[in-house]
């Protein structure tokens, strides 16, 4: 089956919910037991030689700062959905991705200055990384108010759609602005060129943690848009009780 | 295990995120059963959807 | 071509006859840059630093300020309608309402900068590179406003909602306006790098701002 007439299977709500039904329970016990996984080998993981125990931190850190980025390229795709194709899914998946993705980068942000407060003696610093994902978490709050906003879902869905390209377009241009405004974070240093540099012992437990966590946010996500679904149902029902009662 | 003299940081960082982790999970399972709840309570008022499968059959 | 120029024109006079907000738009610049002083004390020296910032900042929010009635009073009229209707892309009219609206409410902005340059006690050279500055920094802030105005006309909602959609976007232009700036008056910078990619920025947000503008207005209005 083409990737094409799946998601055109898709489209249809009943079928979604389920596929869901059937799918999320084994993503829910693969999520645990690879979250398990990883938060042993991370807690054996040995103190690194500049930055002790707190290495650890970056376990979770970076796990929710890299799906702080992928649930809005989600939540772009899904806008793409909904402008170009009119996949009746699309709305569900951009709200629900929405706040799961506001949490994580929430989660980034904490992660982050708990870490920077041992590291480098504030709990907040200017660098240009962390006031990049500052900004991004303000559009997620942003988006998230602008959902909020409107009674009816499908015209809030194209207004949070053209706003959520907008915000994909613009992102890199912001971090692009931060960067060259201030740069004191220490250079990336797992994906870059020339390989990781990052030590094996280091590498395998954050590798096993960003699949757990990219697990967590699908089995969340799919809950949410399932919830999603079901809210739009109960909306019309009432809507029907209403016209009936009025009638 | 020792966590060294960081150890407050590196204990409030894990507990933070499984706080928040379980926070958006109770929440998504609260929802869903909310929302099954309004749909049951909407049927047993005798609303049916125009299909007229039953609402909260998600199968 | 001539449709477009007559709406930039009658744009440009409603924006300036009475009732229209573009001079509101430059009394609260003035009020704002005067309420610094305030805040931050009578000193010279730490005014002329901060300068190009505060005379950046007012400019922002002031240029915010006038943004929600782009699209709204048009709304109201139903002459939105007849823009989206007519023959002419939506697109171009977009770029035009938006060309219009910094005509009328970015350069006086501009023009007062000179006057305010004065009360920070910047000399005649910064105030000139903040005002070019300015001139080619504030187009950038009208056409990415312009989506969130057509957001906010289409949603029914505008004020607080646009602003906060709207602030996280023009960042970049910020950062720019004010490195230009500085570098013109003290910093290591030379001027000609934050200035090119601020004047970069301003052509981007000419092709993304009215593109998204229009497929918000014709996904929203019914």
């Amino acid at each position: 089956m083409t990737l094409t007439t799946t998601l055109t299977d898709l489209a249809n709500p009943t079928r979604f919910l389920s596929l869901t039904a059937r799918v999320l329970p084994w993503l829910t016990a693969a999520t645990a037991i690879l979250l398990a996984i990883g938060l042993y080998q991370s807690a054996m993981a040995p103190d690194d030689y500049q930055q002790g125990a707190t290495v650890k931190i970056m376990f979770i850190h970076v796990p929710n700062a890299w799906l702080a980025m992928f649930v809005w390229g989600v939540m772009s795709v899904a806008a793409l959905g909904t402008l170009v194709w009119r996949h009746p899914l699309a709305d569900v998946a951009a709200k629900a991705a929405a706040p799961i993705g506001a949490a994580f980068t929430f989660l980034a942000l904490v992660t982050g200055s708990l870490w920077g407060r041992p590291m480098w003696g504030t709990y907040w610093e200017w660098d240009a990384r962390l006031t990049s994902v500052l900004i991004l978490f303000l559009m997620y709050l942003g988006l998230m108010a602008l959902w909020r906003a409107v009674e009816d879902p499908s015209r809030a869905a194209r207004a949070a759609a053209v706003l959520t390209l907008v915000g994909a377009l613009n992102l890199p241009i912001i971090k692009f602005s931060v960067d060259w405004w201030n740069t004191l974070h220490q250079p990336a240093s797992v994906f870059r060129m020339g390989g990781p540099t990052l030590d094996r012992a280091f590498l395998i437990p954050l590798l096993v943690m960003a699949v757990a966590f990219s697990l967590l946010f699908v089995t969340l996500h799919l809950a949410a848009m399932r919830n999603e679904i079901l809210r739009r149902r109960v909306r019309s029902l009432q809507m029907m009780q209403a016209s009936r009662k009025a009638a | 295990m020792s966590l060294g003299p960081y150890a407050p940081f590196i204990v409030t960082s894990y507990v933070l995120v499984t706080a928040v982790v379980l926070f958006l999970i109770l929440w998504i399972t609260f929802d869903y059963r909310r929302q099954m709840h309004r749909l049951h309570e909407l049927e047993a008022s005798g609303i049916v959807r125009r299909s007229g499968r039953s609402a909260a059959d998600t199968r | 071509m001539t449709a477009l120029a007559a709406l930039i024109k009658r744009d440009v006079q409603i924006a300036l006859r009475v009732g229209g907000g573009a001079l509101i738009g430059v009394l609260f610049f003035l009020t704002v840059v005067v309420l610094m002083p305030f805040a931050i004390g009578p000193d010279l020296a730490l005014l002329t630093r901060l300068g190009p910032a505060i005379l950046w900042l007012g400019a922002l929010l002031a240029s915010l300020l006038t943004l929600d009635r782009l699209f709204m009073a048009d709304h109201d009229d139903g002459s939105l309608d007849l823009i989206a209707m007519s023959r002419t892309p939506l697109e171009l009219s977009c770029a035009a309402k938006a060309l219009a609206h910094w005509l009328a409410a970015g350069v006086p902005l501009i023009v007062a900068t000179p006057v305010l340059g004065l009360l920070l006690n910047l000399d005649a050279g910064s105030t000139l590179a903040v005002a070019l500055t300015l001139l080619v920094g504030t187009p950038a802030l009208t056409f990415t406003g312009i989506i969130g105005a057509a957001l906010a006309v289409t949603l029914h909602r505008g004020g607080l909602l646009l602003a906060v959609l709207v602030l996280p976007l023009s960042i970049p232009v910020l950062i720019f306006g004010v490195a230009a700036s500085e570098a013109a008056i003290s910093g290591p910078v030379s001027f000609g790098t934050p200035f090119s990619i601020l004047a970069a920025l301003s052509l981007i947000s000419f092709v993304v701002g009215p593109f998204a503008a229009a497929a918000s207005l014709r996904q929203g209005l019914d």
